[in-house]
């Protein structure tokens, strides 16, 4: 039941929206596919629906050409980022429709209604109308009618971007325990969001102007991401990357002073680098550290990410806890140097820190 | 800049309503001038109706607004001369980026060269200083909603500027640079702001206070960092931070604070709980019961017993990428923590977590228990 897609590619209007697309989708695995705007999740899950054409490539599953198969005969359901509801059918009948269209019999029908609306904790909202519910209730629904039929693939499009932060946090939480329980189900699931991608993903897609650009389990990708680009867009403050050379088993980052390179990048060969950091690896120092000024403070949960400029070099610090800092403050910005990515010149990985426990 | 008070204000769309039913409940708050505050909250927890009553578009049932001390509750929005920036950008497709910009100074009779000086300055901060002769429907989205903002910028005159939602068109991408821009400007022109959002984060992004609203009331005024190290109320500990702050019921005698069986200092002695604990979680909230509240951020594993750490049982990992967030229990109550991700995951699923005792806060029925005078 593995989905198989080879070479897919699309353009549309001479932009190239997916560029030779090329994946093994298993069954009883979560995929999450991240990446910035337009960067083609969107065309991918339209593609692997059967929504839309493309100009070139297959798409195959348990050696059917599902290309040649047309949307209403796909055995594919789908969350959309809008809440999409019948407005006039209550709850139970928004989630017992397809599986009535499918002809079922009247007790599966009730069955597995019952038990999909169970699992998105919506038991007591039969009879509601969706114009009733909630955002993230009517979101529910919504996953609710694409759990009930058991389709051997789901797709679900950036479900919780419209959602507020508190539901998106215990939605994401509830969808673990949700995939847990669809067998031999396919699930791809696109996101922006780094918390997302991690938590849900068995495997992560990381996609970039149209291309897959690294797959791999979460860790694997977070711990070692392929390139510079992988490196920003799965880091969330993108990851700081710093122009730099190597001479000597020395380091010279930016216009800053040379200084011993760290054991874990010993070997790194001389010439020009660019070097990777995350933002949880830098901090403000009372004492010590690089001076740099604050140029914006934001706060993300309960971070707050300080973007500073430090010798030119524009850089993300991220705090643990929220804290009042002030635009136009000289802050002492220190560095973990054992933490540092190597990359090469075009952005290449050559060296990333050691990780514990990965999983 | 103008500071804006409201003296016992509340407000009900349905005459004669009980004061419990109000959409706004009567409220004393002062806005300083030259100071930027948020209204935060889920939707129908009263901000809109809150920021109506400031702009004159909702006259409230009770109390009274005042405008530097002058009494504006009975004003047309016209009379309180405030700007106002909403969901979607309003501008004069018709005109050029400059004209846009000159119209509100234009028909309040401002002489040209005071005019042009005014919009090259404001059109400068708003990095719209080279697209002045542009015409304002070529622009995108956000640099449209730059020009709603700056057109209540360009009037020096005006008391607060108000918005609701700026941010909702604008997309996610463009969102940080518009955010920078905003808060820059704040900085440089010191108006009065008050911004309406659901997106707790976003206004902590920019504003310097914030007002954290709920069914009607406002639960807690103060700074990010503030709401974040003290929340005053079970309900904030839950909307600021993520995960949210962590709950755990607590019982209390004269030797003191007991968790699971063992001793729990807290940052402060509370006063003696008054109910027994018979009900738990939210129940025990409403009972008046003690509970101890520390943010998932300044819990630790520990690694030997000692003063505030517990044994406790892992129930599973979520990984965020820098960090880890581990669900733990201690005595069948959850609790969430923290794990920088070089720590790994902890080997076992016993585990021993201190909770730091100047972290430890406690609430009596969802409230933060006061501290007893000496």
């Amino acid at each position: 039941m593995t989905l198989t897609a080879r070479g897919l590619t699309l353009s549309v209007e001479g932009v190239d929206h997916l560029r030779d697309i090329t994946l093994d989708l298993r069954p009883g695995r979560i995929y999450t596919v991240i990446g910035r705007t337009l960067a083609g999740k969107s065309s991918l899950l339209r593609v692997l629906a059967g929504l839309q054409r493309v100009d070139a490539g297959t798409l195959t599953q348990d050696g059917t050409d599902l290309l040649q198969v047309p949307v209403w005969r796909r055995d594919t359901a789908m969350v959309y980022q809008q809440f999409i509801n019948y407005p006039h059918l209550n709850v139970f009948d928004n989630v017992a429709f397809p599986l009535r269209r499918a002809k079922l019999s009247g007790e599966q029908v009730r069955l597995r209604a019952t038990e999909s609306l169970a699992k998105v904790g919506l038991s007591d909202f039969h009879a509601r109308k969706p114009s009733q519910l909630s955002g993230g209730q009517q979101q529910r629904v919504a996953l609710a009618r694409a759990l009930a039929r058991r389709c051997k693939t789901l797709l679900l499009d950036e479900p919780l971007v419209n959602l507020d932060y508190k539901l998106r946090e215990q939605l994401r939480e509830e969808f673990r325990e949700l995939f847990s329980g669809v067998g031999d189900s396919v699930v791809v699931y696109t996101t922006t969001e780094t918390t997302e991608a991690m938590m849900l993903g068995d495997e992560v897609i990381v996609m970039h102007e149209g291309r897959i650009v690294q797959t791999g389990t979460p860790a694997e990708v977070f711990d070692a991401p392929a390139t510079t680009t992988v490196a920003q867009i799965i880091n969330e403050p993108p990851m700081n990357i710093i122009p730099g050379t190597v001479t000597g088993g020395r380091m010279r980052l930016n216009d800053l002073g040379a200084v011993d390179l760290p054991a874990h990048l010993a070997g790194l060969p001389d010439g020009p680098c660019q070097f990777g950091l995350r933002a949880t690896d830098l901090s403000l120092s009372s004492s010590e550290g690089l001076r740099g000024d604050v140029t914006f403070v934001e706060i993300s949960g309960s971070e707050t990410f300080v973007h500073v400029v430090i010798a030119d070099i524009p850089m993300v610090v991220q705090l643990e806890g929220i804290h009042d800092v002030s635009l136009g403050d000289a802050v002492l910005v220190t560095i973990r140097s054992d933490r540092l990515f190597a990359f090469s010149a075009q952005g290449d990985l050559l060296v990333a820190p050691s990780e514990q426990g990965g999983r | 800049m103008a500071q804006l008070e409201l003296l016992d204000v509340g407000h009900c769309y349905v005459p004669g309503e009980g004061e419990d039913r109000w959409a706004l409940k009567p409220l004393t708050v002062t806005f300083e001038a030259g100071k930027t505050y948020a209204l935060v909250g889920p939707s129908g927890c009263g901000k809109t109706t809150l920021l109506n009553i400031l702009s004159g578009l909702v006259s409230p049932t009770r109390g009274r607004v005042l405008f530097d001390g002058a009494d504006m509750t009975r004003r047309s929005t016209r009379e309180r001369n405030i700007a106002q920036v909403f969901q979607f950008p309003v501008i004069y497709t018709s005109m050029t980026v400059y004209q846009n910009l000159a119209f509100p100074l234009e028909c309040r009779n401002w002489d040209s060269r005071r005019i042009d000086a005014k919009v090259r300055t404001v059109a400068e901060a708003l990095g719209l200083g080279d697209r002045l002769k542009e015409p304002a429907r070529k622009l995108n989205a956000d640099d449209k909603q730059l020009i709603s903002l700056g057109r209540g910028l360009v009037r020096d005159d005006v008391a607060a500027l108000l918005m609701d939602e700026p941010l909702t068109v604008i997309d996610p991408q463009l969102k940080f640079s518009l955010r920078r821009r905003i808060r820059e400007i704040s900085e440089q022109f010191r108006p009065t702001v008050i911004y309406v959002t659901h997106d707790q984060y976003e206004a902590m992004s920019f504003v310097e206070e914030l007002l954290v609203m709920k069914d009607g009331q406002v639960m807690q005024q103060g700074t990010p960092e503030e709401l974040f190290e003290s929340p005053r109320s079970a309900y904030v500990g839950y909307f600021i931070g993520s995960p949210s702050m962590n709950f755990l019921d607590v019982t209390q005698d004269g030797s003191g604070v007991w968790l699971a069986g063992q001793r729990l200092a807290m940052s402060w002695q509370p006063p003696a709980a008054r109910v027994p604990a018979e009900a738990s979680g939210a129940g025990a909230a409403q009972a008046g019961v003690l509970q101890a509240g520390i943010r998932p951020e300044y819990v630790r594993l520990a690694s030997a017993p000692g003063p505030n750490t517990f044994p406790a049982r892992l129930q599973a990992v979520r990984d965020h990428g820098p960090l880890r967030v581990l669900h733990v229990e201690i005595g069948g109550q959850r609790l969430a923590l923290k794990l920088a991700r070089e720590a790994g995951v902890p080997h076992g699923d016993t585990l021993l977590v201190e909770l730091p005792r100047a972290k430890v806060l406690p609430y009596v029925g969802g409230q933060l228990a006061t501290v007893v005078a000496g």
